[in-house]
């Protein structure tokens, strides 16, 4: 119980670093006409943002079992 | 050519009944108790019924129209996912627990069991979730018709025609209709779980990646060059180079942010993710590792968003294009028929599966808690003659599919032309956002009440009605378009989309903001306002502490009446089906440990029993007002319900503190236990002593007396004998007195009334004058004496006296059992460490090991007690060992006979009896 109520936590310490990440005023920091390898700067940060935080959920819903 | 009507619809047909066939088996697989959806893969492949056509075909044309801007409805699901383990958890065990099936059975459990609440919640689940509906058939009615115009590519699709009959979208819906009710609507389930269905939802999450992952990689590396040629060639178009930022507008981000929390509340409390993530969940596990499974998924998902969205405007233009159908018209500008038709089946299946289970869910909804309520009212007398009531909730339950359906499609044709696809999904999102603080509040706030949750919900609702509904309506000339510029009777102020002057948001968080500022207020300041009833007391305990009061564990009862199980069982089948009713009731006997039906008694357990199974099949509200229709209820009071809760906590709260004080008793007992031992002990102790004493006394009493009584007897003595026996007497006295004397010494050394007359002492002293005072029995025994004692020795602080008497004792001892003429006796006193160490060391026999303890025990006397003569009191050792115990030292014996002779005693002080003026100096 303690162990999934610390994992509990720890997903919900990633909800907010999601929720920063994913709002003004971070999101304005990477709102500029840059591309990166030809992809809008942007749309680059959103998208590798947020499979970092999927990478991140999973490694620590997964790691429990081990 | 590839792409004809026949061919087109054939596919369709052809996909429904893969679907249909999937379905079966997976229902097949259920029964048998083989489940093939028991997986967390399975599972979050369902939960991507969350994307529907809005995300295939509607995500590309949000792109087009803004960038970035499509993707917070992915992002709020991703974030809020990661709450799961706390809320869904939440949600899901209560869910489990009181056999809930329905957003509106929820909402209405919790507060109260409240059948207005739960109709209320029906009621916007339907009105709020018919746009939505509208949406997936507008979505698969424009594919349809962009497809049949092939081999042109048609712009956008042609608007529907004037007759209904001929029209595509009325057909389709009306096959969808059917194809829901087989779906769906079967059989009747008590948990409401359909599993072929959740199969076949998930494949069609698969298809549906599949197909929009094809198109893109088709559109990225078929007709461009990758990603960065797509975006290097759109970024030579000022229009589409504006794209690849967002403006930086505190409105954009305002709007960024409401669709965030939009989309966390819907991929929640939408219908149908409530029906596949709660309702067909069979295993929390499985929730577990969605947390990342689902959101993996909805990533993939719109990985090419933004490539086939770039692309299509690069293709065609922006002005006079549906930029929705970029999915389906890039394959077919470039006679990708096969491409165009899996795209056409990718958009089928997202449509499918959205339609499918949001019906099913509605449905159910419209069934229990709008229908059903209502007939139990209307026509109770009617309803009660039937004995077999499924088929009427399974007809309810069709007809709600037929009529909902009906109703997305009149939306679709009145107002759904004026609008993209994201536009009119997020309509429906805002309208299940207004259940988010009822249900929130309600999992974790005690003192929401239903007339709280009745009002935020009527305010919320209404605030959405006016903001979003109705000005949807007013865009494509249902309404006059006045009532979007002037407002209502043409008062600037009450604008709907600008209310009380607010501008300069769009539409959605404009709406968003209203609707919320009015539910939550309404819900915090009537639950604040009001006081809740009994009933309220109790559900809204038992769903806020649902992890304390576990599942299947006895909670407290509410429960106070009487009724007849036969008329429970009679009730459950006339919902159920009979045979379904027995063989349920018998598992519950079966559990209960009773051997049959017919031995059940009729307890607050069984009417809970029975309720929870009505629940399964008509919603809690229902089953209640059913069951109380049967049974003789007590009304609890609040006040008594209260008590109730409050007893099942002190309940809880005593059988902690039980547990603590049995553990206290019981260290007590094994105390106590091991003091009574010992108590037995000493008084065996005792009692020996006595005896001794008594024994010891009486040896030379007898002796005195049977010397004085032949002096009596012979007064005529002779004058020798006479002095003899005389001074046997006196000596028999001396040993009686030194008997006395110890026996009393003894009593008070160990009561610890002893007078201690500590002063400086000068050991060698003390042992030079207990030398003295034993120097004629060792004239006696003819027996050596030796001193070693060192030149200096501090003083230390002891009772001189006592030391006299303890090394008297050793050397009286140590005399009496050395050989007569050559025994040889030696004392010593050395400093081990800072210690002072007494030895008194003999050459007599020594004493065997076994007996070296006893010799310290009262009244043991050393050499063999049986021939030999009592040679002492047997008090010295006990007493001497006292003493030098009361100064913290200690006092041993030595000894091994059977390699040398002798026994020495030794007794050590401490180095802190050491006056210290002299370790000092």
């Amino acid at each position: 119980m303690t162990r999934s109520k610390l994992t509990a936590q720890r997903l919900a310490a990633l909800f907010l670093a999601g929720w920063m990440a994913f709002n003004y005023p971070l999101l304005s920091l990477f709102n500029l006409p840059a591309r990166v390898l030809g992809v809008p700067l942007l749309y680059v940060y959103v998208f590798a943002a947020w499979g970092l935080l999927i990478a991140l959920t999973a490694w620590l819903v997964e790691r429990r079992k081990d | 050519m590839l792409l004809q009507l026949p061919v087109i619809i054939g596919a369709a047909f052809v996909y429904l009944a893969v679907l249909f066939a999937i379905a079966y088996y997976g229902d097949k697989r259920a029964d048998a108790g083989r489940s093939i959806i028991s997986h967390p893969l399975v599972y979050s492949l369902s939960l991507g019924v969350y994307c529907t056509t809005w995300t295939f075909y509607g995500s590309v044309g949000r792109a087009a129209a803004s960038g970035i801007g499509f993707l917070p409805v992915y992002l709020g699901p991703t974030l809020v996912a990661a709450l799961w383990g706390t809320i869904m958890l939440k949600m899901l065990r209560v869910s489990k627990t009181y056999r809930i099936t329905s957003i509106a059975d929820l909402i209405g459990s919790r507060y109260g069991k409240s059948q207005l609440l739960a109709g209320l919640v029906s009621l916007i689940a339907v009105i709020g979730v018919v746009p939505y509906i509208a949406l997936q058939l507008k979505a698969i009615a424009n594919s349809f018709s962009i497809l049949t115009a092939y081999p042109e590519t048609l712009a956008r699709a042609e608007p529907a025609s004037g007759m209904i009959f001929t029209d595509s979208g009325f057909l389709i819906t009306l096959m969808l209709a059917a194809f829901t009710i087989v779906f769906g609507t079967r059989h009747l389930d008590a948990t409401e779980r359909h599993e072929g269905m959740v199969a076949a939802v998930a494949f069609e999450s698969v298809v549906k990646l599949v197909a929009f992952s094809a198109v893109g990689v088709f559109v990225t590396w078929g007709i461009y060059d990758g990603f960065d040629d797509i975006f290097r060639r759109a970024s030579e178009v000022p229009a589409l180079f504006a794209l690849m930022t967002s403006r930086d507008t505190a409105a954009t981000y305002g709007s960024w942010t409401a669709l965030t929390l939009l989309s966390m509340s819907a991929v929640m409390f939408l219908p149908r993710q409530f029906q596949i993530t709660v309702v067909e969940n069979v295993d929390e596990n499985h929730l577990r590792r969605a947390i990342w499974m689902f959101p993996a998924y909805l990533l993939a998902i719109n990985i090419f968003v933004l490539p086939i969205a770039f692309g299509g405007l690069i293709e065609f233009g922006k002005q006079g294009t549906d930029t929705d159908m970029f999915v389906l018209t890039l394959p077919m500008s470039r006679d990708q028929q096969w491409l165009a038709l899996l795209a056409f089946v990718g958009g089928l299946s997202a449509g499918t599966g959205m339609i499918i289970v949001e019906t099913i869910a509605l449905s159910t909804m419209v069934c229990n808690d709008l229908v059903m309520p209502l007939l139990l009212r209307l026509r109770m007398q009617a309803l009660e003659r039937r004995s077999d009531l499924t088929w009427l909730l399974l007809g309810i339950r069709r007809f709600s599919i037929v009529s909902i359906l009906l109703l997305g499609y009149l939306y679709f044709r009145l107002a759904g032309e004026a609008y993209a696809l994201v536009s009119i999904g997020l309509i429906s999102f805002s309208a299940v956002a207004q259940f988010a603080p009822a249900i929130i509040g309600g999992l974790y706030w005690k003192g929401a009440t239903r007339r709280g949750a009745v009002a935020g919900l009527m305010a919320g609702f209404i605030v959405w009605t006016y903001t979003l509904l109705l000005p949807s309506f007013a865009r494509s000339g249902w309404l006059p378009q006045e009532f979007l510029t002037q407002g209502v009777f043409g008062i600037e102020l009450l604008r709907p989309q600008q209310l009380f002057g607010l501008a300069g948001l769009d539409a959605i968080t404009h709406a968003l903001f209203w609707s919320m500022a009015c539910n939550i207020g309404a819900l915090i300041g009537f639950s604040l306002l009001g006081r809740e009833d009994a009933r309220e007391a109790t559900q809204a305990e038992l769903f806020v502490d649902v992890f304390k009061h576990g599942s299947g564990v006895a909670g407290p009862s509410f429960w106070r009446g009487s009724a007849q199980v036969g008329d429970l069982i009679t009730l459950v089948g006339r919902f159920l089906g009979v045979e379904r009713a027995r063989r349920a009731f018998e598992r519950y006997a079966a559990r209960r440990g009773n051997i049959g039906v017919d031995q059940l008694r009729a307890d607050a357990d069984l009417v809970h029993f029975t309720e929870t199974q009505l629940a399964g099949a008509i919603g809690s509200a229902s089953a209640r007002v059913m069951v109380a229709s049967v049974v003789k209820e007590e009304a609890l009071g609040l006040d008594e319900v209260m008590n109730i809760l409050d007893e099942a906590s002190q309940v809880r709260a005593y059988s902690q503190q039980l547990e603590q004080k049995s553990r206290e008793l019981e260290q007590a007992t094994t105390e106590l236990r091991a003091a009574n031992e010992r108590l037995t002990d000493l008084d065996r102790l005792k009692d020996d002593f006595m005896s001794s004493v008594t024994h010891e006394l009486r040896t030379p009493l007898t002796s005195i007396r049977a010397f004085s009584e032949i002096l009596v007897d012979n007064p005529e003595m002779e004058e020798d004998q006479r002095q003899e026996f005389l001074s046997i007497i006196t000596k028999e006295t001396v040993r009686l007195t030194r008997l006395v004397n110890q026996v009393l010494d003894m009593a008070k050394l160990e009561s610890g009334r002893t007078d201690w007359r500590d002063e400086r002492t000068d050991l060698r002293e003390v042992i030079e004058q207990a030398v003295a005072a034993t120097s004629q029995l060792f004239k006696d025994r003819g027996a050596a004496i030796e001193l070693v004692l060192p030149d200096e020795l501090p003083g230390v602080m002891i009772d001189g006296d006592r030391f006299v008497q303890v090394l008297v004792n050793l050397l009286g001892n140590a005399v009496k059992f050395v050989n007569p003429g050559s025994g040889h006796v030696k004392v010593s006193l050395t400093r081990d460490d800072a210690d002072i160490v007494v030895e008194v060391a003999d050459n007599g026999p020594g004493i065997l090991a076994e007996d070296q303890p006893k010799i310290f025990e009262k009244f043991r006397q050393g050499g063999d007690s049986l021939t030999g003569k009592p040679q002492g009191t047997g008090l010295g050792l006990p007493i001497s060992r006292q003493i030098v115990e009361h100064y913290g030292g200690r006092l041993w014996v030595e000894s091994a006979p059977e390699r040398e002779p002798g026994a020495r005693f030794i007794f050590r002080l401490p180095s802190s009896l050491i006056a210290l003026e002299e370790e000092a100096a």
